[in-house]
């Protein structure tokens, strides 16, 4: 379709972005694995050299790798199912004929646009806080004992707040996709007498089977690269209860200076990351042929 | 009596719907309210809801004692800044791919989404090194750089989507007329893709504002957004739930507000198109 003229016309406006994505992702890639075979810490820049593969040997077999990829496994898992399945929940919910769906979807998909640092703190003090939190309060309400938060579930904890920021995006997609529902289909199976179960999984759950596959493996990409909930409430701590592959990362690199060992552990987190992408590459990509 | 029955049913299905849609949206209404408390009532127990002396006075000392204004700076200009010259980047590629595609522009477009595929730890040291080396830690240039690479594949490929839905009969025709490729270009093709630029120019200044691992990583002072100054609050003296409080609602407030009015394009943007 395309003629030549044009077709090289093309190639000159896609390439400043080609070029640009390239060097950004490419070189800066590159560059970590090559850091990746030396010995290199800031500290002792003179001492550097070729290890080979030995810092992925010490990076893997550092107990607290093993223990930073299970708290990643974790935390990556609980906030998918608690944001896709209560997703799914609210999206049906905002489904039905309720009053005032605008400003109800405006209230839901609010705490999507909080910025990672905020929420993670509010929930920390404002609402988690053993003396004065709201959820304090409640549980005395109750005459319970109120729960310390971050010191005795830390994880549970740095899972909730992250639970909060995506369940809204769960629910917003969702909610889009349940919309695209025709409604002939919802009249002839209430015609046919379908139960709610039966209606629930064999029309619904079809029909929003994609939408929920693409809210898993986004939310995946970005899930396994958490930080700033982590930076701003635990440190990673206590010990390292709350540490997963990006801040493990970033301890090695900007607080202990080991250059080889941070490189080493973030081609481990690309690898992961990888593997996630591989199958949301080929969703999008069966969409773009239609 | 059905009549009855289904408002009767609607009714309830919208009471439940609301209690959900507030205890979703409360930690926000809390922070709100907590910002306007005297920091004596924002940790009184039992907590104070409504009844309280409503004050201003932390959003003055906010203000005075961290300098709120110049991070908001930082933000705009990072966020507007950034995406801007992403625009004028991508505006170029994304005509071109969606209006002269090539055999090879689908695997382009793959492997654009495929960079953002990338975990930032990958890439963190490298990045570090270069900016220390280049001295651009802790510049708006250097970050507003990287920001606009984040999101560049992002802004590609929602102007792509947009720019698909504009027939090429109209392109055609405008050719035939012996447009040029820059006529055709500013007077055919802009006004109709003006509201997907907008919409995409939205949800990219929404991203940049709240990325929080760049900004967290590679700034220090001068250069340090909103949620680097909110950063800073981690490790408080004394009382300060209550600036916290203001603090948080100034940083959250604008971009609530933008991210009300594109919440429709969101969905699409941050699909990659795959949901609509």
């Amino acid at each position: 379709m395309a003629t030549q003229q044009t077709s090289a016309a093309a190639r000159v406006l896609v390439a400043p972005s080609v070029i640009l994505l390239f060097l950004w992702m490419i070189v800066p890639l590159a560059m970590t694995l090559y850091f990746s075979s030396l010995r290199y810490s800031l500290l002792d820049a003179e001492n550097s050299g070729f290890v080979g593969l030995q810092n992925y040997a010490a990076f893997l077999s550092d107990p607290d790798f093993v223990s930073a990829l299970l708290n990643t496994l974790i935390l990556v898992a609980s906030v998918l199912v608690i944001s896709v399945v209560g997703g799914i929940l609210v999206a049906l919910l905002m489904d039905q004929p309720v009053f005032g769906l605008n400003a109800l979807r405006l209230m839901v998909i609010a705490p999507f646009f909080v910025m990672p640092t905020v929420s993670a703190l509010v929930w920390k003090n404002l609402l988690m806080n053993p003396d004065s939190g709201l959820f304090a309060w409640i549980a005395r309400l109750f005459g319970l004992q109120p729960i310390v938060w971050f010191t005795n579930y830390p994880m549970l904890s740095v899972i909730i707040v992250v639970s909060w920021e995506w369940l809204p995006f769960a629910s917003l997609i969702l909610l889009t996709a349940l919309q695209s529902l025709d409604e002939e289909q919802k009249e002839a199976a209430q015609l046919d007498g379908a139960g709610a179960f039966s209606y629930f999984f064999y029309i619904v759950l079809p029909h929003i089977a994609r939408a929920i596959t693409v809210v898993i493996l986004i939310e995946t990409i970005f899930l396994l690269s958490v930080f700033a909930e982590i930076y701003v409430t635990t440190g990673g701590g206590p010990g390292v209860a709350t540490t997963n592959i990006p801040f493990l990362v970033y301890k090695e690199a900007l607080l202990n200076f080991d250059v080889g060992s941070a490189s080493a552990g973030g081609i481990v987190a690309v690898v992961l990351a990888n593997i996630v992408a591989i199958f949301l590459m080929r969703i999008v990509g069966r969409n773009l042929e239609g | 009596m059905a009549m009855k029955q289904t408002v009767g049913k609607r009714v309830g299905v919208t009471a439940l719907a609301w209690l959900v849609a507030f205890l979703i949206f409360f930690p926000i209404l809390w922070t709100f309210i907590t910002s306007f408390k005297s920091e004596l009532d924002a940790i009184a127990m039992p907590p104070k809801f409504l009844f309280f002396n409503w004050t201003l006075e932390n959003y003055v000392e906010v203000q005075s004692r961290s300098n709120y204004l110049k991070y908001a700076y930082n933000s705009i200009v990072l966020s507007v800044g950034a995406n801007i010259i992403g625009l004028l980047i991508a505006v170029p590629a994304a005509w071109a791919m969606a209006f002269a595609p090539g055999k090879r522009t689908k695997d382009l477009l793959m492997w654009m989404l495929s960079t953002k595929m990338m975990p930032a730890v990958g890439v963190l040291v490298p990045i570090y090194l270069l900016f220390r080396d280049l001295h651009l830690l802790d510049s708006l240039w250097g970050i507003g750089f990287v920001l606009m690479l984040l999101n560049l594949p992002i802004i590609i490929w929602m102007l792509y989507t947009y720019f698909k839905e504009i027939p090429v009969d109209i392109l055609e025709a405008a050719r035939m007329d012996g447009a040029s490729l820059f006529n055709e270009i500013a007077y055919v093709l802009t006004p109709m893709a003006v509201p997907g630029i907008a919409s995409t120019m939205l949800l990219a200044i929404i991203l940049s504002w709240n990325e929080a691992f760049w900004t967290l990583n590679l700034a220090t002072s001068n250069a340090a957004p909103l949620t680097a100054f909110i950063a800073s609050y981690s490790a408080p003296e004394g009382f300060f739930w209550a600036k916290l409080s203001a603090a948080s609602t100034l940083a959250i407030a604008p971009i609530l507000i933008l991210g009300w009015f594109s919440q429709k394009q969101l969905v699409r943007g941050l699909t990659f198109g795959a949901v609509k």
